[in-house]
């Protein structure tokens, strides 16, 4: 068994009205250091192989084809 | 001219929706449950608003990965009119049936309110029964509404005449790109929108500005 992260971010360019949101409350709850904010997702997942090249490809469809839509995000995978 | 209306766990205009398109064409459309893969013969099919699947992961996201998507895209490729209002809109750009994306409202709110189209392509199967330029009274109501496209494709589908309708000038609700509406695909045989046309086809409505959507993709007079 491989556990693997995905991580799904917006990619730049693109509008993130909910990461400003976060960024305007983070600066209302007074830290003054906070700069820009952007709001993405993370995915655990346990992949049933001990194939690590099986694994990553199958991670990498799994983006392309669910987990992600690449015409606003990119992902990131890392295996445990 | 004979319809069809997707039915999804989540979607909850379908009724609005059949209403509509039985009151317009005189006809009532046949339904198709998620896992059909068999479409029946239509000249339109029918993706109603809602939150399918409770818009988990992305709204539309697993609703365009359902089998019955598959048989959508198939009838779409061969010809067949297919529409997308609200969330059936977010489902055709999840499943490549429309380019561009959907995303969270600017505002971040969710917006419940009429506002004013403008008909910037009145040569489309949806469009035909409007003016070129015809302002047109509609409701919205939605969350992610917000229409991204990356630069080439929103070059590439305005160059075509692939945006068919546009929030009328201060109406934008959501902070969609270039005001956009709705767009149709390359072909011009699917349609997405996020406004809601079959909320707006009667008197007891307070108005009828919709119909001639119905009317131009079901090919009746708009009445």
């Amino acid at each position: 068994m491989i556990n693997a992260r995905v991580t799904v971010t917006l990619k730049n360019g693109v509008l993130d009205p909910q990461g400003k949101a976060i960024e305007g409350a983070l600066g209302a709850l007074g830290f003054d250091s906070i700069g820009h904010v952007r709001q993405g997702k993370v995915f655990d997942l346990q992949i049933d192989t001990a194939d690590k090249a099986k694994a990553e490809a199958d991670l990498k469809a799994m983006c392309e084809k669910l987990l992600a839509n690449t015409v606003i995000e990119n992902y990131a995978i890392s295996l445990g | 001219m004979k319809s069809a209306v997707v039915q999804l766990p989540g979607l909850n205009r379908d009724r609005d929706m059949i209403a509509a398109l039985t009151k317009i064409s005189g006809k009532a459309p046949v339904t198709i449950w998620q896992t059909e893969t068999d479409i029946p013969d239509v000249d339109l099919i029918v993706i109603p608003g809602g939150f399918s699947y409770g818009d988990y992961l992305r709204c539309g996201a697993i609703a365009a990965r359902m089998p019955v998507m598959q048989a959508i895209k198939a009838k779409a490729e061969a010809g067949v009119k297919v529409l997308g209002v609200c969330n059936g809109f977010q489902i055709l750009v999840e499943a490549g049936l429309l380019p561009g994306a959907l995303m969270r409202n600017a505002s971040l709110k969710f917006v419940c309110k009429e506002i004013q189209l403008e008909v910037v392509n009145a040569n489309t199967d949806f469009s035909r029964a409007y003016e070129q330029g015809q302002i047109i009274r509609c409701p919205v109501a939605h969350h992610d509404g917000n229409y991204f496209a990356d630069a080439e494709t929103l070059r590439t589908i305005e160059g075509n005449g692939q945006v068919v309708f546009r929030y009328a000038a201060g109406t934008n609700p959501n902070g969609s790109i270039n005001d956009i509406a709705g767009i149709v695909n390359e072909k011009g045989n699917v349609l997405g929108m996020m406004p809601h046309p079959e909320n707006l086809i009667e008197a007891a409505h307070g108005g009828a500005d919709g119909r001639g959507l119905f009317a131009s993709a079901l090919d009746v007079i708009a009445a």
